[in-house]
């Protein structure tokens, strides 16, 4: 495995005759036998498939199905509050009259907004301090690294909860504390591949032909790690949009008349418990759906880089 | 050994500093300081001004961190202005509760992951195994919030076999009425439960492949002889570390169990101070949790090399 190094794209690696089912089709790029073990695997389709309509649920829905979602004292004055489902409202109102299909929709938008921008955040910051940690190694490393342990050893959610209180909650604060203090584990592991990246050949060739230590660590480790990233990035956002949904039942999500899917969870639980059932179980399912996808597209994407350390 | 022990220490004392550093600088966070938050919106300048002078906030911020520190080594974490009390005098009655819940929750995941884990690799490839893994990906997908209120839901509303949350107010009369702790200690170990049993899984199938379990097949060990007697005991190791790993993750996520249950331990008070914006008290609460996990990680290191010579003398 550590014999040749990682090659680009249609190169010798995929002349060597191997027997993996994604072998059949001749020809094709390193890129498409990932695509091939990906759409291979089923729950990983079911998983893009059901993203793709939340995607569309949450941003294209509300162009088809018309509610009131920004007025609070409209939704007050003109419909019931709690009401059960019925031909006006399909999954009824909330305490405060919303209906509950719509406000699925506008919190959806901002749930994925934030695990999707959080995640970004996390993965970026993360790829930038693993890869310059492990690869120059020494007094950097060892400082950056025991930060990374200091982080990981605070209990997340404790860590979160201080931010959000002291910054108060919106959507852009919840973006940046929810990324800020996420890009601990993708960190570790970018630095653990760029040590073993950073004494391959084509990194010496680079060094011996004059590539400096940003050209090498842009241009020659990162690219090199991008599977391990992406599939990192992928449970990132599943993390993210539970943490947000943790902030959101604390009381910490984003402030009325936005809401995140967390934030109706809140709101809707004490009049559950009073037989409300639409209050929270369509916006859980909601929420158990998109995350379980997540982790079902993650699992697959992995599966899938394996292929490409299996080939090497 | 003594070399481990020091290092694993020396590590633990490092990290320890970590945690004291960054709430120190969570604390120069707050919007206006401890001034604005003891005297309110509406102080005077000069007031906020003689309170600084007074608590040394005018001093050069590492006078301020030497003092922070000072502080905390003798028991000093702060002072809830909310509450009117210190932060020590707040958690320390909290934090056993806690202690207990997080305790009961982790012994209770690892009884019953470990034996889901051998099963799967048992019937690995059947429909139990895929049903297992199905489950435990929609454990780990579910905000533990959401479990907790449908477990009060079906448990203790509709069917009425247990309480919605603990009776006692002391930690031995929490303890003394499972029916008041069964649904959070249920509700909090289930994330868990579907970690460490996959993870249990995957460390029993790889412990499966090396070359003394072949030695045993070959000594004609019988297959439950080779699964309890050389290959579970094997792979119950890495587990340990994966219950350092998940500490943090516990302790956090005890914080929306006991907001979900009303358990009236450390977490329920971080909420409350969440709620009634009480800076200093969260601080006090993060330091607390923080140290604990460190010290949590630091016995199952301990643990690890005790259970793993190959640690010890490496």
């Amino acid at each position: 495995m550590t014999t040749s190094p990682a090659l680009e794209p249609g190169t010798p690696a995929d002349a060597t005759p191997s027997g993996g089912e994604a072998q059949q089709q001749s020809g094709g790029g390193l890129t498409l036998q990932i695509f091939r073990v990906f759409i291979e695997n089923r729950l990983a389709v079911v998983g893009l498939a059901i993203i793709v309509f939340a995607i569309l649920f949450c941003w294209i829905g509300p162009l088809i199905y018309h509610t009131n979602q920004t007025d609070s004292q409209q939704a007050f004055l003109h419909s019931v509050a709690n009401a059960r489902p019925s031909g006006s409202h399909l999954l009824g109102t909330d305490p405060t009259g919303f209906d509950i299909l719509g406000r699925i929709m506008y919190g959806g938008q901002i749930s994925l907004e934030v695990g999707f921008a959080a995640a970004g955040i996390a993965t970026l910051l993360g790829v930038l301090v693993g890869a310059v940690s492990g690869f120059f190694g020494g007094l950097v490393d060892t400082i950056l690294m025991r930060f990374v342990d200091v982080l990981l050893s605070v209990p997340i959610l404790y860590l979160l909860i201080v931010l959000a209180v002291i910054f108060s909650p919106s959507v852009e604060i919840l973006i940046l504390v929810i990324g800020l203090t996420a890009w601990l584990v993708p960190a570790r592991l970018v630095r653990g591949e760029t040590l073993s990246l950073r004494v391959r050949e084509y990194v010496q060739a680079v060094r011996v032909m004059g590539g400096g230590g940003s050209r090498i660590v842009l241009r020659h480790i990162i690219p090199n790690t991008i599977g391990t990233i992406i599939v990192n990035a992928t449970f990132q956002v599943a993390d993210a949009i539970l943490l947000l949904a943790a902030l959101g039942f604390i009381g910490l999500g984003v402030p009325s008349p936005q809401t995140d899917w967390g934030t109706m969870l809140f709101n809707g639980t004490s009049y559950a418990l009073d037989g409300y059932w639409w209050e929270i179980y369509p916006t859980g399912v909601a929420i158990v759906l998109v995350v379980v996808a997540f982790n079902f597209v993650g699992d697959a994407l992995r599966d899938a880089f394996e292929v490409r350390l299996q080939r090497r | 050994m003594t070399g481990y022990l020091i290092r694993r220490f020396a590590q633990a004392i490092v990290v320890v500093l970590g945690v004291v550093l960054l709430t120190f600088l969570l604390s120069k966070l707050i919007p206006g300081g401890y001034a604005r938050a003891a005297l309110g919106q509406r102080a005077s300048q000069a007031a906020l001004a003689n309170f600084n002078h007074v608590h040394q906030y005018d001093r050069s911020i590492f006078r301020q961190f030497w003092n922070y520190i000072w502080g905390i080594a003798h028991g000093n974490l702060g002072f809830s202005f909310r509450n009117n009390q210190t932060v020590l005098s707040l958690i320390e009655i909290k934090l056993p509760k806690t202690l207990v819940l997080v305790g009961l929750s982790t012994v209770f995941a690892l009884v019953v992951a470990v034996p889901l884990g051998i099963l799967q690799v048992v019937r690995r490839n059947k429909p139990i195994d895929y049903v297992l893994t199905g489950v435990s990906f929609i454990g780990y997908s579910m905000p533990a919030f959401l479990l907790g209120e449908f477990l009060i839901l079906w448990f203790a509303i509709d069917l009425k076999w247990f309480e919605i949350s603990p009776t006692g107010t002391t930690t031995w009369q929490i303890l003394a009425d499972p029916r008041g702790w069964i649904l959070p200690v249920f509700s909090l170990s289930a994330i868990t439960i579907a970690g460490f049993s996959r993870y249990m899984r995957s460390s029993m199938m790889e412990t499966l492949t090396e070359d003394y379990i072949r030695t045993a097949r070959a000594k004609g060990a019988g297959p439950a002889r080779v699964l309890f007697r050389h290959a579970l005991r094997n792979a119950l190791i890495p587990i340990i570390t994966l219950l350092g790993l998940t500490l943090p993750a516990i302790v956090g996520g005890a914080i929306i169990t006991e907001t979900v249950f009303n358990y009236p331990g450390m977490g329920l008070l971080t909420t409350q101070a969440a709620t009634s914006n009480d800076v200093p008290l969260l601080i006090g609460t993060t330091f607390v949790a923080a140290i604990a996990t460190v010290l949590g990680n630091l016995i199952a290191d301990l643990l690890y090399a005790v259970v793993d010579p190959r640690v010890r003398y490496s």
